[in-house]
């Protein structure tokens, strides 16, 4: 057997990333699940109770966070999976850059959908 | 950078009952892996309909105008369906989540010689936290 069992290759920047947003998520989607499932039920969302949430500008700062991190982890992931399955040549630049356009798409439309909550960036 | 492992096509349906914990494990993660991300474009979606609703964009909503978002939201929640695939989201992301930490553990140098038995115990863990978690995902469907 090999020494070492990660898929990734050791050392490496992204590799290091997919490890700090693993342990950064395990944290935020936790809390994200608890607090908008168990404190507040999904059913009883609201306009309002999400745009006080947002105001907050530690709050508004947590899931810009989390969906940046999310979506590079994830993003991330797929590439790497591909990848360990043989994705190679122009394929590969392909796929990477698909992912890119992606994540760029998802993060513009994340990030909107954020200040129309919160009326703008808040700043206090 | 990731590298290419050759593991035999997970296709070649025969070999499962070959399988150790290790390649369910790997297998499971992948799984939840493309769920997850799969799952966030949806959400993102669907939450987007807060902007047109900041801008007062209507719809009408148990007979009376609401916003497009509190509407959309709501009448989604509304559908017993949603409610199942819902708790099927929370088993996906906890087995990702506590696999992962399993796997981050195991990159930290812990546990390597006991990772078959703590892959059973993370499935047995999100199966418990799952069925738990089945009457507050459910309140108000019916």
């Amino acid at each position: 057997m090999a020494e070492r069992y990660s898929s990734f290759e050791s050392g490496g920047r992204m590799w290091l990333l997919q490890r700090v947003t693993a342990a950064f998520l395990l944290v935020v989607l936790a809390f994200h699940f608890f607090l908008l499932h168990f404190v507040h039920h999904a059913d009883e969302v609201t306009l309002a109770a999400s745009s006080a949430r947002m105001e907050q500008l530690s709050y508004y700062s947590l899931m810009v966070l989390f969906l940046v991190t999310a979506t590079f982890h994830g993003v991330n992931g797929v590439y790497n999976a591909l990848v360990n399955q043989g994705l190679t040549g122009t394929k590969r630049t392909v796929v990477k850059w698909s992912l890119v356009a992606a994540s760029v798409v998802l993060l513009f439309q994340g990030i909107r959908t954020a200040n129309a909550w919160a009326g703008g960036f808040p700043l206090l | 950078m990731s590298q290419s492992y050759n593991r035999g096509l997970i296709e070649d349906f025969s070999r499962w009952r070959e399988f150790e914990a290790g390649m369910w494990a790997w297998i499971f993660h992948k799984f939840t892996g493309w769920v997850l991300i799969g799952y966030l474009f949806t959400h993102i979606a669907v939450l987007s309909t807060a902007i047109p609703a900041a801008d007062g964009a209507t719809m009408m909503f148990q007979g009376s105008q609401t916003d497009v978002f509190t509407g959309t939201i709501v009448s989604l929640e509304g559908l017993l369906l949603v409610r199942i695939l819902e708790v099927g989201l929370l088993a996906v992301a906890v087995f990702h989540m506590l696999n992962g930490t399993r796997l981050l553990l195991v990159d930290l140098g812990v546990g390597l010689e006991a990772q078959d038995k703590s892959f059973y115990a993370s499935l047995i863990l999100t199966g418990a936290i799952t069925v738990a978690s089945v009457p507050t995902f459910i309140a108000g469907a019916f």
